[in-house]
């Protein structure tokens, strides 16, 4: 054929860079973002502290927790309540928003739905079935409501359990209703997802009704919040987290051939059904780890992998830590706003807050959406 | 290249499934080009789409260089064959150079992502395919002749041992079809085993030493072009009148339809 023009264009491992590099500078921002967001966040409170003195009294408990002298020696009083207090709470908001946008980022990704998350698939319901039956039968003891150390060990179980086992709920339903994991319609999982969570928040209501005391507690707790909670919660998600992130981001890449559609993925050499499985239990361990040590915070899943679709492209390598990052900031954001917006020390839940940012950024978006696509 | 034996493909799971495929043998050695012809459902896509795997085989055999596809997990069948379907939508968000790069998926470990031999592959395949200008566009933002040179690009970058195309020239217009033949020639000449369901009974003739005729799931016609591309074997395949004369320029036969022949069919 004829040589033509474009046989002269620039070589493709000129192009391929100036693809890439803008994504990883993305990462990069979120993660300078995120470290100097901790920094300042934990000198914000009732007993502000400047972020200098903020970062010395951090380096010096970080120098303690690795068996080293670094820095100066800073008063006791002021490094309780940066690294115990504040820099659990931040760390545990920061976890739980990069946990809940990477599920989320999952969860869209697997269904091929932008609207999916863990409440679509009823994994949310099921965690907070699991923790309202934990304070019903009174296996948190009235810690729970102040999510204070009590609620540690059996709540977040009961609803990992439960975040678990209503992932096998829906997945069981998909699979009856087209015959086999391998094709499983998408439109069948929302619909199995959808048929769980209302089930569930039925059951969640009769629980409340049949055990008025412990309406108050359930109602807080699944708002969501982070007041009161401290290293042992991080303890306690972090290694779920890590499994579920590891596992997601393993199969990055096979996330985008499932956005292809399954018999394209299949041509492409990719086992879609086991894919999927895994992947959704990975998604599943992270919004389960989630929702155990925070309660029910909506929002962040949903708008978090949205906004970067349109900035970063859909390529999952990216998506999935740009996804954690960017979502592990804005809770960490929304978590400082929910302590510090109410006078007099009273703090709104969390969920509150990010509904109330989401909620309208969310119609923003899907505004945007179809003014593109028109 | 590729052997099957006595193969019957049915839609639906259950008993009363719809048998589409009622026992087709055929066997299509390595290196040649051939191309799969048939009148509207008799079976073309449904064949295609159990060479490659996406269909199962309710009974017969399958062999893709020497194995049984239905014994070999999804990763060992893309090394072996690559394949471009009809009706295929880019997903948002991702660039043309990324979607052709997913053609390498196979190839690549499961900690390892994509290498700089990856990347060479795709780079070479886009070239290939006439679609190295439209490589940092958006795919979804493609045309539809577009977007059929760039899933030619990844079935490339995928492989080129074994290419299995149904319509992969349909939404391309006649320019665009004679640089995608001249392409599937150039690279059945290096060796390239093809195999091309497609509509164009003239492109198919043209460029095809051997074609293959369903009809109503069956192998009506199998042999070299020259031989069975007659007035008398595409009437009766196709019940219109349709006439052939030679090319031209290369003298490969070449069917013209006749105006007014279905009227006439039917009285």
């Amino acid at each position: 054929m004829t040589g033509k023009a474009r046989d002269s264009r620039a070589p493709g491992r000129i192009l391929r860079a100036n693809t890439l590099w803008p994504q990883s500078l993305w990462i990069g921002i979120i993660c300078a973002a995120s470290l100097a967001s901790a920094v300042i966040a934990c000198g914000l409170g009732s007993f502000p502290s400047p972020p200098a003195e903020t970062l010395r009294a951090l380096v010096h408990a970080l120098g303690q927790a690795i068996g080293l002298h670094m820095g100066q020696p800073v008063d006791p009083a002021l490094s309780v309540v940066v690294v115990d207090i504040r820099l659990a709470r931040v760390a545990l908001a920061w976890l739980t928003g990069a946990s809940l946008a990477t599920a989320g980022c999952v969860f869209q990704g697997v269904l091929r739905n932008p609207l999916a998350d863990a409440f679509t698939l009823g994994v949310s319901g099921g965690a907070a079935f699991g923790a309202s039956v934990a304070i019903i039968f009174g296996l948190a003891g009235g810690a729970a409501i102040s999510g204070l150390g009590g609620s540690t060990g059996i709540l977040p179980l009961f609803a990992l359990a439960g975040a678990l086992l209503a992932l096998a709920a829906v997945l069981a339903l998909g699979r009856a209703g087209s015959g086999s994991m391998g094709n499983m319609r998408r439109e069948t999982l929302v619909l199995a997802g959808i048929v769980v969570s209302t089930f569930l928040s039925a059951l969640i209501s009769l629980l409340k009704s049949l055990d008025e005391e412990s309406v108050a507690s359930i109602v807080f707790w699944i708002m969501g919040s982070f007041q009161g909670r401290g290293f042992e919660h991080v303890r306690l998600a972090l290694p779920y987290m890590a499994v579920g992130l590891g596992l997601v981001l393993w199969r990055a890449r096979e996330l985008d051939l499932l956005a292809l559609g399954e018999g394209q993925a299949r041509l492409l050499g990719l086992d879609a059904g086991r894919s999927r499985l895994w992947l959704l239990i990975g998604a599943s361990l992270l919004s389960g780890a989630a929702v155990a040590v925070s309660g029910v915070i909506g929002f962040v899943g949903l708008v978090v992998p949205h906004l970067l679709r349109m900035v970063i492209g859909a390529g999952h390598r990216t998506l999935l830590p740009a996804s954690a990052g960017l979502g592990g900031l804005l809770l960490l954001w929304s978590d400082v706003l929910a302590r510090s917006i109410l006078p007099g020390g009273a703090e709104l839940p969390v969920g509150v807050v990010t509904a109330l940012i989401g909620g309208p950024f969310f119609c923003l978006l899907l505004g945007r959406n179809s003014q593109g696509g028109a | 290249m590729i052997r099957v034996t006595n193969l019957r493909v049915s839609y639906g799971t259950s008993r009363g499934g719809r048998e589409v495929l009622h026992g087709i043998d055929l066997h299509v050695p390595r290196g040649q080009l051939v191309g799969l012809l048939g009148p509207n459902g008799s079976g073309k896509t449904t064949l295609i789409k159990a060479l490659a795997g996406l269909l199962p085989a309710a009974s017969g055999r399958i062999e893709i260089a020497g194995a049984d596809i239905a014994k070999l997990s999804h990763r060992e069948r893309a090394l072996r064959l690559s394949c471009v379907m009809q009706h295929v939508e880019a997903p948002a968000g991702f660039s043309v150079r990324e979607l052709v790069l997913m053609g390498r998926f196979a190839h690549t470990g499961m900690l390892a992502g994509y290498g700089p031999a990856d990347h060479a592959a795709a780079e070479a395949a886009l070239k290939d395919a006439r679609a190295l200008d439209l490589a940092e566009r958006q795919a979804a933002e493609l045309s539809g002749g577009e977007i059929q040179r760039v899933l030619l690009a990844r079935a490339l970058a995928q492989g080129r041992e074994l290419l299995l195309l149904d319509e992969a020239v349909s939404a391309l217009d006649m320019a665009r079809r004679v640089e995608a033949y001249d392409l599937l020639a150039t690279l059945n000449k290096g060796g390239s085993t093809v195999l091309s369901a497609l509509h164009d009974l003239n492109l198919a003739a043209l460029y095809c030493p051997r074609l293959v005729f369903l009809k109503a799931g069956r192998i009506a016609l199998d042999g070299p072009t020259a031989e069975i591309f007659t007035e008398t074997n595409l009437k009766d395949l196709y019940e219109t009148d349709i006439r052939v004369a030679a090319h031209p320029v290369t003298g490969a036969p070449q069917a013209h339809l006749v105006p007014g022949a279905s009227a006439a069919a039917l009285g």
